[in-house]
């Protein structure tokens, strides 16, 4: 046992130890703020364990004291408990400052027309800022998070075109019940020489040039007529229904064949051949109630969210 | 003075003491959990007082292999915690039940993803696959590497029964006996209990890949059928909607 020696030097206490002979350790007490503090963490500690869940004792636990929770049950009834995390957010959800406050925008937009929304700055920064969260957690996944979509596969949102119906209900609708978006594949009732004019006839319809003119006239004819049947979803002038959804073909908005892509008019015939050819499927989700159960308000905040960002424009 | 002494001369007693002050943490801390009655949530339907929380078909453990043997924990965590960010961003804040039969757990802490322990119906199964073979495809931002392969790679089925034999042995109630099977059927009812019968296994994989054709190609069952059918079950056994919150409030 080594015993604490004093250095003849300096006049400061050694542990004792010697190594090799000579070298020695002083034996320097902790800082006076240092020792304190670890004090003062034992005492917090104990204050811990009193207050808050701490000791297991057999098949339950200590569940502290001085500082319960009180949360109301779906039910409507009041409870109050020891302090755990479920209770506090709980509370939090029901009493928070934020939580109450968005609670109250909530109501109030859930109670106002979407032309009220849009003239009142406070509801309409509210959609922008609870709505981009809404639209990034349900409809950025394929509509993108900029609501531009992908050629193809998912519909823009930010143009100013709606394949079924652009004003307030028809998105609403669309939101709450999905959309099954079908055009039957032609791939049987049309040859080789009927696909092409078709195509051919399609391309003229939105200001393209034809690749072969007389076979745009010839399918004219096919789009018209009992033959193709096209203008049963896409009327006779090709501006589409919006009950069916069946797109416009007038305008130079395409969602599935990929015109912009096509850089020669014989590549914009091929993806217009392709389409008809293969004909089209897309489902849009269903987002109220058997789907992803969004409330009435929430859909409406999306609704009122969409507006905003397609620049206000919802004529149909 | 210096009692010490004795102990920083003698290795092997600094070894054993060690051990012994470094185990009272984990011993305080993890060891009630396994007698503490409210640790793990009584979830029955309330209408059949059934379990709600089963374990993974055959299918949907496959894909947790494959989920687990691509590394998909290292980026994204499976444990949404009891905070109203998480609850917004997520939903339903995770039950201890609900992993009850993960072995081992995903829960994690670290995000360079998102959380993913209520992915399951969040999305089409299209969108999955799209997602898995070229994220940047469907989400331009995203930094998640491309998983090809799992559209083009057969999904291994020879090991099948030993794989949940191996958990049957840590304690996933899967049945090899009659009497395991009916144990089962009453805790899970019948339609469960089928789908957790170790004999019927390959029969019911095949069965459910076949039904929910979850990579778009019907000819074959492949990893991402498996790796799909995992994602989409995931934090979907409990219907949040059939239980007071106070129920669960109730088990802390």
């Amino acid at each position: 046992m080594a015993t604490p020696v004093k250095d003849p030097l300096t006049g400061a206490e050694t542990t004792g130890h010697v190594w090799d002979d000579s070298l020695q350790e002083f034996n320097n007490p902790l800082p006076r703020w240092w020792l304190w503090t670890f004090y003062g963490t034992i005492i917090f500690t104990i204050l811990y364990w009193v207050m808050y869940p701490s000791w297991p004792i057999g098949n339950t636990y200590l569940k502290g004291i001085g500082n319960d929770i009180t949360y109301k049950t779906d039910a409507g009834e009041e409870k109050t408990t020891h302090w755990n995390m479920r209770a506090l957010l709980a509370h939090d959800m029901q009493n928070g400052a934020e939580a109450i406050k968005q609670q109250e925008y909530l109501a109030k937009v859930g109670a106002a027309s979407y032309e009220q929304i849009a003239q009142d700055p406070d509801m309409s920064s509210f959609v922008r800022s609870y709505g981009v969260g809404m639209f990034g957690d349900n409809c950025a996944a394929c509509h993108q998070s900029g609501g531009q979509g992908v050629v193809g596969q998912f519909p823009n949102l930010v143009d100013d075109d709606w394949l079924w119906g652009g004003d307030t209900t028809a998105i609403e609708n669309t939101i709450r019940h999905g959309r099954l978006g079908y055009m039957p594949a032609y791939s049987k009732t049309f040859d080789e020489t009927q696909l092409n004019q078709v195509a051919n006839y399609v391309l003229t319809l939105s200001g393209e040039p034809a690749v072969d003119a007389a076979a745009a006239a010839e399918g004219q004819k096919i789009f018209q007529g009992q033959a193709g049947g096209c203008y049963m979803c896409h009327t006779k002038e090709g501006t589409g229904m919006h009950a069916q959804g069946s797109a416009n073909l007038t305008d130079k908005v395409w969602t599935i064949a990929n015109l912009p892509a096509a850089e020669t008019p014989e590549a914009k015939l091929e993806a217009v051949k392709a389409v008809i050819h293969n004909g089209v499927k897309r489902q849009m989700p269903v987002f109220g109630k058997d789907g992803r159960n969004l409330s009435d308000t929430e859909i409406k905040v999306l609704v009122a969210y969409l507006q905003q960002m397609s620049g206000g424009a919802t004529a149909q | 003075m210096f009692k010490h002494e004795s102990i920083e001369t003698n290795s092997g007693l600094l070894i054993v003491l060690t051990l012994v002050a470094i185990s009272i943490g984990g011993l305080v801390e993890i060891v009630p959990l396994h007698y503490i009655n409210e640790t793990v949530e009584d979830v029955k339907d309330p209408a059949t007082g059934l379990e709600v929380v089963r374990p993974y078909t055959p299918l949907e453990q496959r894909g947790r292999d494959i989920y687990i043997r691509e590394g998909c924990y290292t980026c994204h965590s499976q444990m949404i915690r009891p905070f109203r960010d998480e609850d917004l961003r997520y939903g339903h804040y995770s039950l201890a039940a609900e992993s009850k039969y993960d072995h081992p757990f995903q829960w994690g802490s670290k995000r360079t993803g998102p959380d993913l322990a209520r992915v399951g119906g969040k999305y089409s199964n299209e969108w999955q696959v799209q997602h898995l073979k070229a994220p940047r495809s469907v989400v331009p931002e995203s930094i998640m590497p491309n998983y090809p392969w799992l559209t083009e790679t057969d999904l291994d089925l020879s090991d099948l029964q030993d794989r949940m034999v191996a958990l049957k042995r840590v304690g996933v109630p899967y049945s090899q006996t009659t009497v395991e099977y009916e144990d089962n059927v009453k805790k899970f009812g019948e339609e469960v209990a089928k789908k957790l019968d170790i004999n019927q296994a390959e029969a019911n994989l095949i069965a459910q890949a076949k039904a929910g054709n979850y990579d778009g190609n019907p000819n074959n069952i492949s990893e991402m059928d498996a790796l799909v059918a995992y994602l989409q079950v995931l934090g979907t056994m409990v219907d949040f909607k059939k239980f007071d919150e106070d129920h669960f409030i109730q088990f802390r």
